[in-house]
């Protein structure tokens, strides 16, 4: 059967032809929609932290030191590289060289998830709790453990995947373009800390 | 005449064979507008220009992880407008929600007036 019976099917024109649409297969548009929609799951928090921001008197200012943060965006900076290079090898089917940079992207998640965890117990430490802590509007903490938990919680899912796809890539079961989906998620969970960072740290920086 | 698909093969379209230096040269766009990020951080500007300034860069960042380190811009052109329109649309949508806010700054129900705020 030739490629054109398969994709054209002997449909007449204008009915299905079998043909991914825009040209992307069915993993990657799928994780594309996850994204889209997970986009609109981290705005919405965003925006209402905002909207809580906005309306409190007396907003918390708690952090003094940026060495943690800072260190942490280096690191999911630095990741998201190291995927891309994992992801370009097994492009050119460097199996080992993809494997090998994809675990490397796995312990920068192991990293940044450890540091976070760090910070947490630290604020914690301080008093600060989802609803009450020292320095003002009580909702300060509900807003802060939720955007960055929900964060946490995609970068913890996101070492996982790319542990178990790493090692299914290696022993053939899974392939480049699963690793490219897996990479995908991977970016996208650097780019909401990219909003993260400005708006949830930054901007209550005690002065 | 029966007319030809527009595409004929499952090929993906981003193929992830960009020079290492072009990954290099984009992932230090982003450190150094993750720093500038934090230099405004502590610059003496007032928060609502901090804010606009820190959003401008975040979406300067995500536009070029978006582009080039999710291979976006690689993709067909379709699918590209596809994503950056829908999500846009959603986001922007979102919006809405803000002069609520301003009304709340002012002492709406189950809010504290801000201090130095003279409620209307």
């Amino acid at each position: 059967m030739s490629q054109a019976d398969l994709t054209m099917g002997g449909h007449p024109p204008g009915m299905i032809t079998g043909l991914p649409p825009f040209s992307v297969s069915a993993k990657k548009l799928a994780i594309w929609l996850f994204i889209i929609a997970d986009a609109a799951t981290f705005a919405a928090c965003l925006v209402a932290y905002g909207f809580l921001r906005n309306g409190a008197a007396h907003w918390p200012k708690p952090f003094h030191n940026i060495v943690n943060v800072s260190i942490m965006t280096f690191i999911l900076l630095t990741s998201s590289l190291t995927m891309l290079l994992g992801v370009r090898a097994a492009k050119a089917g460097d199996k080992s060289g993809a494997f090998r940079w994809t675990m490397i992207t796995a312990v920068g998640g192991i990293l940044f998830a450890l540091l976070h965890i760090r910070e947490w117990l630290g604020l914690i430490g301080e008093g600060m709790k989802l609803f009450s802590n020292p320095w003002g509007d009580p909702l300060f903490g509900a807003s802060f453990f939720s955007i960055t938990g929900l964060h946490l919680l995609h970068v913890t899912g996101g070492v996982i995947a790319l542990i178990v796809v790493g090692l299914r890539y290696l022993r053939g079961r899974y392939n480049a373009d699963d690793l490219e989906v897996t990479g995908l998620y991977w970016h996208f969970v650097d780019l909401v800390w990219m909003f993260v960072v400005p708006f949830v740290y930054l901007l209550n920086l005690g002065q | 005449m029966v007319d030809a698909p527009d595409v004929h093969e499952h090929e993906p379209i981003a193929r992830y064979t960009d020079p290492v230096a072009r990954y290099l040269l984009i992932y230090l766009c982003l450190l150094v507008l993750a720093a500038l990020q934090f230099v405004i951080a502590f610059s003496h500007a007032d928060t609502s220009a901090k804010f606009e300034r820190m959003l401008l860069i975040a979406i300067a960042e995500a536009g070029l992880a978006l582009a080039f380190f999710m291979h976006l811009w690689a993709e067909k052109r379709g699918f590209m407008l596809f994503v950056v329109l829908f999500t846009g649309f959603v986001l922007v949508a979102m919006q809405y929600g803000w002069t609520d806010s301003y009304r709340m700054e002012v002492g709406a129900p189950y809010t504290q007036p801000k201090v130095g705020v003279v409620p209307q």
